[in-house]
């Protein structure tokens, strides 16, 4: 069946000839670790990363983190890379291969990875429109536009700040309410062609464009992050930024969630369970040695997130200082007016004497004047993950920098790479499985394929064009992205250590890689990782069941505005959330049933045996060697 | 109770200044209480930043540039006057009535008339700051943030049109740039594509690679030729 003819076609020949050709193959290894590196390194490791050492206090968030990287990561990555290098097909095709019944696996890997490259193209997407509107003198988000009679700014934006405006307002144009969806906006949309435009460009002759595509996108992101690392350690207050985020607090290390978060976030940094890794080993030579290529590509993302977290701290240190200058500022001047006081004649050094002077002869006034509690560290503990840190706080930050704009164009430039590298690996993930599946068409050219699958993900993205996509965009990030992969991550060791066998496994690597997996590898694959993902994966139902599903709203008319109004979800928005986790793992088990019945239903037992064991044995190279000796 | 001996402190200490510094009739006119110039319904509250403003090249504040100040208002009244009125008022510094410069720099004022005998209102002094900040300010070599009309409301300027154009331009470059090299990898594909078709169908005999061995047949992707490690059977 669809499973045993692998002819794979690459772009260059059109489909009717009648011999079949080769699998696409890398130029050379260094493309093949940069895409890998590439796919793994993503917007989640300078945005999410740095967030939970902070919260996690630093230092001692390390070491959950290492252990998670060694027990957990390590081995799923390297059992990814190991099986699509040895089965030399995409995800389907492979977990069909080790077993009819884990055909399921695969498909719900496509799925995944076909909703996870819907709703990751609007990221990139939002990137992009920041990156057009850094070109500009003044930085848009640095003051707050005038209102229709030039009386005053905007209440809006005078309310929250200008940063804050320009994201809510201005690019998002965000509805005070789920159910509320306001209207598509043609700027997003227009953001939205052009991110998809850029990936289907590098897709387009598959791994031939994407292999020249990575030397760029996965290095680029590492100038700019020295580039920023050298700027950001000159500007005053990153060393208070540093420390803070790199204080160990050892106490913290009782705390449960801290360890589940360092699980869930070295599990979902890597990309395992996408298929996309798979699809890209598949394309390698057969005696590569996959386990080097794993263990780099695990430590290189986890040194990535080490590095990114060390200027963004360091520029966060500097926004807080900033801040707290600006806090002071207000307040001496608020002082200096009140008790005519001559100008400068306060300064930040003698502030506090200054005020207890004051106090003490005229407590009243000082009253009055209300002035706000400077703290600097209040201002370090302002910590935001995702967009949030993204787009409000680092924007806030590189207004204070002298020459905002570069700073901006960079740090929107390396976002954009970041995340289209990963692109890469989504959509590969679904790519890869369709076209060894022969899905597409005789008639069709790859190109013609893929655009078609870029349009369809394009159009399905223009929920989030919508007013209220973001709070749509929070669903599918943390719905889809989250429970789906642990169950596939799951079932692939599952399917590794009791279908496949983990001997058998080993021996396989043996005959690729010319070494054994060592003891280390067999207990991990055996015991501990599985371990380590049920707890994490039990953990994390718990931990949303008890919390009720909400989300935080922006709404202006809220009271308590610029806070924003935590409202639950409604029904319908909750039963999609529900629909969104279970729907693309529902593929595992309705396989096996089915597999299961055609099993049972079929009469005829030495076909059925032979069937299976043929899908089982293809897997298994010296068996079908000689079948193949035989026929010929 | 330490409010009332403050205020008498205050007022004891003015009173004596003004004795002090034995001023000519004219100036003594000029320079009232601070407190009697700030109770006139008419007055103004300026304040300045000279060392915000101008750092170490801040000049010190005397009673020439007090004077400067006050010639700059009548300038000012008079152009206001001219220009909404088209009538000539020859306000000179003697109808700008300031009150103690404090050590902030700080002070009020109020305008009176030189043909009646009646305080302007601040509604037409505010009009007339407005229509003259720019000579004001560049008089003391300040800004409207430095040299402060307390109360005055600033006009904001428009929002700089061309904001709309930048973004687009940049978004039409980069839509430019990325539509050339995927019309470029097309047409290349496409001229590959060609090339490879005649080639093949040149060596069509040759069997194009060990791969093919089962044309139509099945391929064995688990099979690799250049593998020599295997047992051959």
């Amino acid at each position: 069946m669809g499973e045993q003819c692998v002819a794979e076609h690459n772009g260059d020949k059109p489909e009717g000839a009648s011999s079949p050709e080769e699998r696409p193959k890398w130029d050379n290894k260094t493309q093949y670790l940069l895409t890998c590196i590439g796919f793994a390194v993503g917007v989640g490791n300078v945005w999410r990363f740095p967030y939970l050492c902070q919260i996690y206090g630093g230092g001692a968030f390390l070491i959950p983190y290492l252990i998670a990287l060694v027990f957990e990561g390590l081995p799923l990555l390297y059992l990814e890379l190991a099986i699509g290098q040895r089965l030399r097909l995409g995800s389907i095709g492979v977990w069909n291969s080790i077993s009819p019944y884990l055909g399921g696996v695969g498909v719900s890997s496509m799925v995944v990875s076909f909703l996870v490259c819907v709703f990751y193209n609007t990221l990139l997407a939002w990137v992009l429109w920041y990156f057009f509107q850094s070109f500009q003198n003044p930085l848009p988000w640095s003051q707050c536009p005038v209102n229709e009679n030039l009386t005053g700014y905007i209440e809006e934006c005078v309310k929250s700040t200008p940063v804050n405006y320009f994201w809510y307002r201005e690019t998002l144009n965000i509805s005070p309410d789920i159910e509320i969806n306001g209207s598509l906006h043609w700027w997003i949309i227009v953001c939205l062609g052009t991110a998809w435009l850029v990936v289907y460009i590098c897709f387009i002759r598959g791994i031939e464009t994407i292999g020249k595509a990575v030397y760029v996108t996965a290095t680029f992101p590492y100038l700019v992050l020295t580039i920023f690392l050298i700027r950001a350690l000159t500007l005053p207050g990153a060393t208070d930024g540093l420390l803070y985020l790199f204080t160990p607090k050892w106490e913290l290390l009782q705390n449960p969630q801290m360890w589940l978060d360092a699980s869930t976030q070295i599990f979902f940094s890597l990309s395992v369970a996408f298929g996309g890794l798979i699809a890209f080993s598949s394309y390698n030579p057969l005696h590569n040695d996959c386990q080097q290529d794993a263990v780099v590509v695990g430590c290189v993302n986890s040194a990535t997130s080490l590095y990114a977290s060390i200027p963004i701290f360091a520029i966060l240190g500097f926004k807080a200082t900033s801040n707290y200058n600006s806090c002071l500022d207000s307040n001496i001047l608020a002082l200096t007016n009140a008790f005519e006081i001559g100008d400068q004649n306060i300064t930040h050094t003698n502030y506090e004497d200054w005020l207890t002077y004051l106090n003490k002869t005229d407590p009243d006034t000082v009253f009055k004047l209300d002035l706000t509690e400077c703290d600097l560290q209040d201002f370090l503990d302002q910590s935001a993950s995702g967009t949030g840190l993204a787009f409000i706080v680092f924007t806030e930050a590189v207004i204070s920098m002298p020459g905002s704009q570069v700073w901006a164009v960079l740090f929107f430039i390396m976002l954009f790479s970041l995340g289209l590298s990963s692109m890469f690996g989504n959509l590969e993930g679904v790519l890869t499985p369709l076209l060894d599946l022969h899905m597409v068409p005789k008639w069709m050219p790859r190109e013609v394929f893929t655009a078609l699958i870029c349009i369809v993900c394009f159009l399905m993205g223009l929920i989030f064009a919508m007013g209220s996509g973001n709070y749509w965009l929070e669903i599918f990030n943390t719905y889809v992205g989250s429970v789906p992969f642990l169950i596939i991550a799951l079932f692939e060791l599952f399917g590794i250590i009791f279908f496949y066998g983990t001997e058998r496994f080993c021996k396989e690597i043996e005959f690729m890689t010319g070494k054994r997996p060592n003891l280390f590898w067999k207990v991990c694959w055996m015991c501990i990782s599985p371990l380590l993902l049920l707890v994490v994966f039990l953990a994390y139902i718990i931990v949303q069941v008890q919390t009720t599903p909400t989300y935080p709203a922006w709404n202006p008319d809220y009271e308590h505005f610029p806070k924003t109004e935590i409202q639950p979800y409604p029904g319908w928005v909750f039963a999609i959330c529900i629909l969104l986790a279970t729907v693309p793992v529902l593929p595992i088990p309705f396989v096996a049933l089915y597999r299961l019945a055609q099993n049972i239903t079929t009469t005829k037992q030495p076909a059925n045996d032979t069937a299976l064991k043929a899908s089982v044995n293809k897997a298994y190279v010296p068996d079908v060697d000689m079948d193949l000796q035989r026929k010929l | 109770m330490w409010m009332k001996l403050l205020l008498i402190v205050a007022l004891a200490g003015i009173y004596t200044q003004a004795k002090e510094d034995g001023r000519g009739q004219i100036s003594g006119e000029v320079e009232e209480a601070r407190w009697r110039v700030a109770e006139s319904p008419d007055a103004f509250k300026v304040r300045l930043s000279l060392k915000s403003a101008l750092g170490d090249e801040a000049y010190t504040w005397n009673e020439n540039e007090l004077y400067l100040f006050r010639a700059a208002m009548a300038y000012t009244m008079r152009q206001y006057y001219m220009a909404e009125k088209g009538q000539q008022v020859n306000f000179t510094s003697e109808n700008i009535v300031t009150s103690e410069v404090t050590p902030r720099i700080s002070f009020f004022f109020y305008v009176t008339n030189p043909d009646a005998a009646a305080t302007i209102t601040k509604a037409e002094v505010e009009a007339a700051i407005r229509l003259s900040r720019g000579r004001i300010n560049s008089a003391f070599l300040l800004s409207d943030d430095t040299l402060e009309f307390v109360g005055l409301l600033a006009t904001l300027s428009p929002p700089a049109e061309p904001t709309v154009e930048v973004w687009l331009i940049v978004f039409g470059v980069v839509i430019g740039f990325v539509v050339l090299v995927g019309v470029f990898l097309i047409v290349s594909g496409f001229r590959n594509r060609r090339k490879r078709k005649l080639k093949m169908d040149d060596d069509d005999d040759e069997g194009k690679a060990g791969e093919e061995i089962e044309s139509g047949g099945v391929t064995n992707s688990g099979f690799e030729e250049e593998d020599d490690r295997r047992t051959q059977l």
